[in-house]
């Protein structure tokens, strides 16, 4: 019990939060890692889901995904994309490189199949009054069904962002920055104080992108509800 | 698909030859990846099972429960872990304590959906005949709920296995192990090694409890596809991912 109040003292000492290692550089890298393959997975994930939802086409692909996605250990998605990267170029193996192409594979399934069932699950006999009325197929994709599955979608990216920020702590093993560093180097130097104010760290960050997401999600849902509402 | 091919490719014959002569060593770290996976999950829905019962009944209790069950879900496995090291230290229950917290959240979620999703008119008729809350539960939102709740039981076990590499940081990885070591090593036939197998195993599992869930609701076949031409589609909900 000890350790924790001597983590807290390591958590407020002014010299750790300055510096190449201090927690505001560590908190950035870690955020800027997440947000390149978030961002990334879903400009890759989100068109797809799109396409595949108002086709009503490829289901069984976009689940597969989704389902071997989640088998696929975290951990074992950033060793073979490490040695991948190892084996085609060895100078960009340590680090960003690897990390972001892990935690980009790693984002693509939850968003791919929210936004596929989001779109995939709007009332047929909605899409159909909107043909009725003369929308033309991008038009009833962005009016009517994007705006449906908007909620959907952004759990989709809250599960992912979720995930993605999590995992973004195991970079260090592989050299990488962020917020996994505490953890590894105290590790090796069997600093158990600076691994659990590691620990703590990724922790905060973790619900805090949650609630970020949460929030967004929230703000999403009422607007689409009433605007799609006003429209009919 | 090619990377993977050209990865396999370069295990090259010491990476056999490894694998070969560490046979025993690797059932070891099986059965350990196995017994973790299997109490983590066990012990995590006799935890979520009557809560989410309480849920159910007591539509109050839910957000709470949910609330706290999505707290221990959003915290990363590996700090999870790392923070309970000074307590519990690097043991057996460290790690159950971690894995056994991710499941809460999942099992809870679709055990409370199987039951709310019961007609509301098959209850009646149930209690109209004399059946007690008790009786009730057991002889009819629980079977009516069960591919639900088995539905959750494999999206936990699939995480559990892929949750349990990462414990090997804190040296109760079981097949993690191998990854991590060859991670330390630059040695791809174990990085290789655990992946497959872990994966092999996440798909072994998810397959049984499927076959399960078959065995379980004989009635359920063939009639949940009329059920779904008939049904409107149902409204976008946040499904049980």
């Amino acid at each position: 019990m000890h350790t924790f109040g001597q983590v807290f003292q390591w958590l407020t000492d002014p010299a750790h939060w300055s510096g190449s290692d201090g927690i505001p550089v560590r908190v950035l890298q870690h955020v800027e890692i997440s947000a390149v393959a978030l961002v990334a997975a879903a400009l890759l994930a989100i068109p797809i889901g799109l396409l595949v939802g108002h086709k009503h086409r490829g289901a069984f692909v976009a689940v597969s995904i989704a389902n071997v996605g989640r088998s696929v250990p975290s951990f074992a998605i950033l060793s073979i994309a490490f040695l991948i990267f190892l084996g085609v170029a060895p100078s960009f193996a340590f680090g960003f490189g690897p990390t972001v192409t892990a935690l980009f594979l790693l984002a693509v399934p939850p968003i791919l199949t929210n936004t596929y069932v989001g779109v995939q699950a709007v009332d047929p006999d909605m899409v159909e009054a909107a043909r009725g009325m003369g929308m033309a197929e991008p038009d009833v994709l962005r009016r009517l069904e994007v705006p449906l599955a908007a909620p959907l979608i952004m759990a989709g990216l809250r599960t992912s962002a979720v995930t993605v920020v999590a995992t973004a702590t195991l970079a260090a093993l592989i050299g990488g920055g962020g917020l996994g560093r505490y953890i590894v180097d105290g590790f090796h130097t069997a600093d158990t104080v600076k691994v659990v104010s590691g620990a703590v760290l990724v922790a905060v960050l973790a619900v805090a992108t949650e609630l970020l997401f949460a929030a967004i999600e929230k703000a999403a849902t009422p607007r689409t509800v009433s605007a799609s509402a006003a429209r009919h | 698909m090619m990377a993977a091919a050209s990865l396999l490719g370069t295990v090259g014959i010491s990476g056999w030859q490894w694998i070969v002569g560490h046979r025993s060593e690797v059932w070891s770290r099986f059965l350990e990846h196995v017994e973790l996976t299997v109490i983590a999950v066990v012990v995590g829905f006799l935890i979520s099972f009557p809560l989410a019962v309480w849920a159910h009944r007591n539509r109050r209790a839910y957000a709470p429960i949910t609330w706290v069950a999505g707290l221990l879900y959003t915290i990363p496995s590996l700090a999870l872990f790392v923070i309970l090291i000074p307590i519990t230290g690097l043991t057996v229950l460290t790690a159950e304590i971690g894995l056994v917290s991710y499941t809460l959240l999942i099992l809870i979620r679709n055990v409370v959906a199987g039951l709310s999703a019961v007609p509301e008119d098959v209850k009646e008729a149930a209690r109209g005949m004399g059946y007690t809350d008790g009786e009730l539960l057991w002889h009819v939102e629980l079977p009516l709920a069960l591919p639900a709740i088995i539905a959750g039981v494999r999206i936990a076990t699939v995480s559990t296995i892929g949750l349990v590499t990462v414990a090997a940081l804190i040296g109760k990885g079981g097949l993690g192990q191998f990854i991590l070591e060859g991670l330390q090593i630059f040695f791809k036939a174990e990085i290789l090694l655990g992946t497959v197998l872990s994966v092999a195993f996440a798909l072994a599992a998810d397959g049984v409890l499927l076959l399960a869930e078959r065995a379980l609701t004989p009635w359920a076949r063939g009639r949940t596809i009329r059920v779904r031409q008939i049904e409107p589609p149902r409204k976008a909900g946040v499904p049980a991912v």
